[in-house]
């Protein structure tokens, strides 16, 4: 068990964890913010997906050792008041169905719009394309980035 | 046991009507046991004199409060259908209620008190869409006579809205719960003097909704099932038998009681063969602290197994066996005039075979549940279910208690598909928090989740199509075989049941003279369980198909053809030819009738709005797809073309419904958007197979679902517009959307589609 220092959401957490255990695990286990999905322990659908220093990382496949001194930022922490123009554009658009993996999109999509404030289709089905969703709400995510994008 | 489906909508009409149906003496009752409130699920909870609250169980779908708040209870499960807001929408609208102040509360687990909750067969608006507009209506009615007795008015001169009753023709105005002390001594109004309002005087019925939840899910507040802390819950994780049936020999915990974290290994006896829907599986159990020790431990874990008899199962062995046994007589399942006599006086004679896989649910939530076991001998559990009763009845069998010790809540559902509505996940919790003395929370990983699930089953078909010497259609012979779901609790099951043959087979709806329906024996060696559609999914696989390969066979269009073949406007019967086997997804044929007519009129749409062409040219095609579910009349065109890589994309879906009254059009929409991407994954990138026993696919690696980039494009949905009675929209966009890719994918490469997953 080691002693670890992390930022979430511009906060200073104290936690004892084993090296191994993924970020995830800190996040919902350890700190209880559930905002944060487990969707495959793999790196493989996104659903964990944060910010480690703005850029988009999978929670479930990043120890905490690694984390060091990066800041963390977690869908909880992305906006004040749920309010950023990725969320507004989400509800706007109407997007989840069940609405479990969007927070692990909306994440990934406020890393690329960071990255590429403007993308093209093909530039946010690139980005996007580690982000799973089972109900299928592709194409509603795609039309809330655009919209995002514009907005801001 | 036998038979049980608990996806097809039992027949009982009390479910429907238990809390619903009004009574002057049941009212009674309630109003000398509390400070009032009616039945037909109806209560109004007020605060007291002096702030504390008055309230009083059953406290069933509405509740108005004195400071104005209006509260609509959903209680069917949310898993992405949007049934929380679609139900309660309909409450309010006939309430006259202000939607934006509206709060929507979960019911917990409890037929007595709800009514069915069992979320699954895609009949939730069929079946509440008028128990809701009553309920909302009777609330109306009471506001209105409270406040027309103020006014001293006739009672027609009143409307509400917005949460108010106006005086019409005056600026006089009551809030809602400015009248809730009147409602507290009123009679229930007799049901009879209480209309619902007219579909045009709907503000929300009919039109785009958007989800209660929405904002709770983007910013990441929404409570899914592995959500709920409790005090000094532990983790538990469990190894469960890799093969069907297996059963532990023996165990060595010592290195997983090394790990840190880990404070306990429990055995879960499992059901062995049949493994039944209902229970778990053998396991043994890690319970930790967190969950990534629960992890560890059980990673640390040295058992042996009895892998008992599915442990030379080979999935690929059985398909063969499966395609084999349709060249054979079958079980007659549904016969018209003489397929044999259209054969021997045939023209053409087609012959196919088609072929399906396994599929998993995949739902992007794994599966999670939490129980406290308390030390009174009941049990409070959370957990993402789309069966509350189902879970509670689970949880009370494995815990040897009364159903009413068992409280159940339910957390949204991250995805459910059919899978959720096993509660095998749920009594695993349950065990392990009576074992543990703490509250528990059994969590799934993926691998858990591919490995464990309830799978749709693997199937062969093979089609025979005539064509008499004038090139009619003159002969039908269909023979299917697939695991039944009855043989997950019945091993003897070797025939689908009826349920299932009704899902798109026997309900062949094209007039041919002469039909030939069959089914043939397979045995299950998994658990075999319902996926969105469930039989649809490759029932309607193989007979579009085939109806496409006819109408090329026979040089005419395929939608021509449909229209053709569905003859003149009418509804059709099956009773005869069938033996009285088709059971109309639960519902009297002469209630919900299929009728050719409306599905004429959903292809008409589908062609039209696409521009339907057979032969689109310029390296893009179109295919084509009809099908009727769950009541639902559906017709699908898909549109394909290669991109500058020689790879397949998909541009284009459109889809033309008509589910009766269309309820939330928006969720409608979305239903049928995520339906096709659904279907793609199914069509093209997913298959579980077997052998020794065991599923080789393990994570989203090798369990394929679509992603962004060759998903498709864009999916239009053309409503029909409709005031017949709804049906529900979950399962229906899924079963003509598998062929009509594949119709597609054959114009666009010459190359026809006969087995799923198709890769190209």
């Amino acid at each position: 068990m080691e002693h670890y220092t992390i930022t979430v959401n511009g906060k200073k957490h104290e936690v004892d964890a084993p090296a191994d255990m993924p970020l995830l695990w800190v996040l919902r286990d350890l700190l209880s913010m559930k905002g944060t999905k487990f969707g495959c322990g793999q790196a493989l659908c996104g659903a964990c997906t944060v910010h480690l220093d703005d850029v988009a990382v999978r929670s479930c496949s990043l120890p905490i050792s690694e984390v060091g001194d990066g800041k963390i930022t977690t869908i909880e922490g992305l906006s004040e008041n749920g309010n950023h123009p990725l969320q507004e554009a989400w509800v706007e658009h109407v997007v989840p169905q069940c609405g479990y993996c969007q927070g692990g999109q909306i994440m990934n999509a406020a890393a690329l719009l960071k990255r590429v404030p403007n993308p093209s289709e093909a530039e946010i089905e690139s980005a996007m394309q580690g982000n799973l969703c089972r109900c299928g709400t592709y194409n509603r995510i795609k039309e809330a980035i655009l919209t995002a994008s514009k907005s801001s | 046991m036998k038979n049980f489906i608990p996806f097809l909508k039992n027949k009982y009409p009390e479910d429907r009507s238990k809390v619903f149906v009004p009574s002057r003496r049941d009212f009674l009752k309630i109003s000398s046991l509390a400070t009032g409130g009616f039945l037909l699920g109806v209560n109004f909870q007020c605060t007291g004199p002096k702030g504390e609250p008055m309230t009083f169980a059953p406290n069933v779908f509405i509740q108005l409060d004195t400071d104005n708040g209006v509260t609509i209870i959903a209680h069917r499960s949310e898993m992405g259908t949007g049934i929380r807001t679609s139900l309660p929408m309909i409450v309010a609208d006939e309430l006259g209620a202000d939607w934006s102040q509206v709060k929507i509360v979960q019911a917990e687990g409890d037929e007595d008190k709800y009514g069915n909750q069992n979320t699954d067969g895609s009949f939730s608006v069929r079946m509440f869409y008028e128990p809701m507009r009553k309920a909302g209506a009777t609330a109306r009615h009471m506001l209105i006579t409270a406040a027309a007795n103020r006014w001293g008015v006739d009672p027609s001169e009143c409307s509400t809205e917005n949460s108010h009753v106006l005086l019409t023709g005056t600026h006089k105005q009551f809030k809602f719960g400015e009248l809730v002390e009147d409602l507290l001594v009123m009679e229930m109004p007799d049901p009879a003097s209480v209309q619902v309002k007219d579909f045009s005087e709907y503000k929300l019925v009919g039109t785009d909704v958007a989800i209660y939840d929405a904002k709770d899910i983007v910013s990441g507040k929404a409570k899914f099932g592995a959500d709920i802390d409790l005090p000094n819950m532990q983790i538990a994780m469990i190894a469960r038998s890799p093969v069907v049936g297996a059963k532990i020999v023996s165990w060595n915990d010592e290195k997983a009681l090394a790990v840190p974290g880990v404070s306990q290994v429990v055995k879960i006896e499992g059901a062995g063969i049949p493994a039944g829907l209902d229970k778990p599986l053998e396991g043994l159990a890690v319970i930790a602290s967190n969950t990534w020790a629960a992890k560890k431990g059980r990673e640390a874990l040295e058992i042996e197994w009895d892998l008992g008899p599915n442990q030379n199962y080979s999935s690929a062995a059985q398909m063969e066996e499966m395609a084999a046994s349709t060249q054979q007589n079958g079980k007659v399942r549904r016969e018209r005039g003489s397929f044999n006599a259209a054969k021997s006086s045939a023209g053409k004679v087609v012959d196919r075979v088609y072929k399906a896989p396994y599929y998993a649910h995949a739902t992007m939530e794994p599966l999670a549940a939490i129980a406290e076991y308390k030390g009174d001998g009941s049990v409070e559990v959370w957990a993402p279910t789309q069966h509350p009763q189902w879970a509670r009845g689970a949880v009370a069998n494995a815990l040897g208690i009364e159903i009413d010790k068992v409280k159940m809540n339910i957390t949204l559902l991250g995805g459910g598909f059919g899978r959720k509505s096993k509660p095998d996940f749920v009594a695993e919790a349950a065990l392990l928090s009576k074992a543990a003395k703490t509250p528990v929370r059994v969590q799934w990983t993926r691998e858990d989740d591919i490995h464990h699930d309830f799978y749709h089953a693997q199937s062969a078909q093979r089609i025979v199509a005539t064509l008499d010497k004038s090139n009619k259609l003159s002969g039908w012979n269909h023979h299917t075989v697939f695991p039944a779901i009855g043989s997950t609790g019945n091993p003897d099951e070797l025939h689908p049941s009826n349920g299932e043959m009704g899902l798109g087979c026997i309900d062949y709806p094209y007039d041919v003279p002469n039909i030939r329906i069959e089914s043939h024996e397979s045995k299950g060696h998994t658990r075999i369980g319902w996926l969105r559609s469930v039989s649809n999914i490759h029932h309607s696989f193989a007979i579009n198909c085939m109806m496409d390969e006819i109408a090329e066979t026979r040089g005419i269009d395929p939608v021509q053809q449909a229209l053709e073949l569905l003859g003149d406007d009418r509804d059709l019967e099956f009773a005869a030819e069938t033996n009285n086997a088709y059971e109309n997804y639960g519902e009297k044929i002469e209630e919900y009738p299929w009728n050719t007519g409306r599905m004429k009129k959903v292809i008409q749409t589908v062609a039209e709005k696409a521009n339907w062409s057979s032969n689109l040219g310029q390296g893009k095609a179109m295919g084509f797809a009809a099908h009727k579910s769950f009541l639902t009349y559906v017709a699908c065109i898909v549109m394909v073309e290669k991109d500058a890589n020689g790879n397949l994309m998909i541009p284009e879906v459109h889809y033309a419904v008509d589910c009766g009254v269309a309820v939330n059009t928006d969720r409608i929409r979305s239903q049928f958007e995520g339906g096709a991407q659904f279907a793609t994954s199914l069509a093209m990138t997913s298959a579980i197979t077997f052998e020794d026993g065991r599923v080789q696919q393990n994570n989203f690696d090798t369990y394929q679902i679509i992603r962004m980039p060759q998903s498709p494009k864009k999916t239009e949905v053309h409503i029909v517009e409709s005031q017949v009675k709804p049906t529900g929209v979950g399962e229906p966009p899924v079963p003509p959307y598998i062929p009509a890719l594949a119709n597609a994918v054959y114009k666009l490469t010459g190359k026809r589609i006969y087995e799923l997953p198709f890769k190209l």
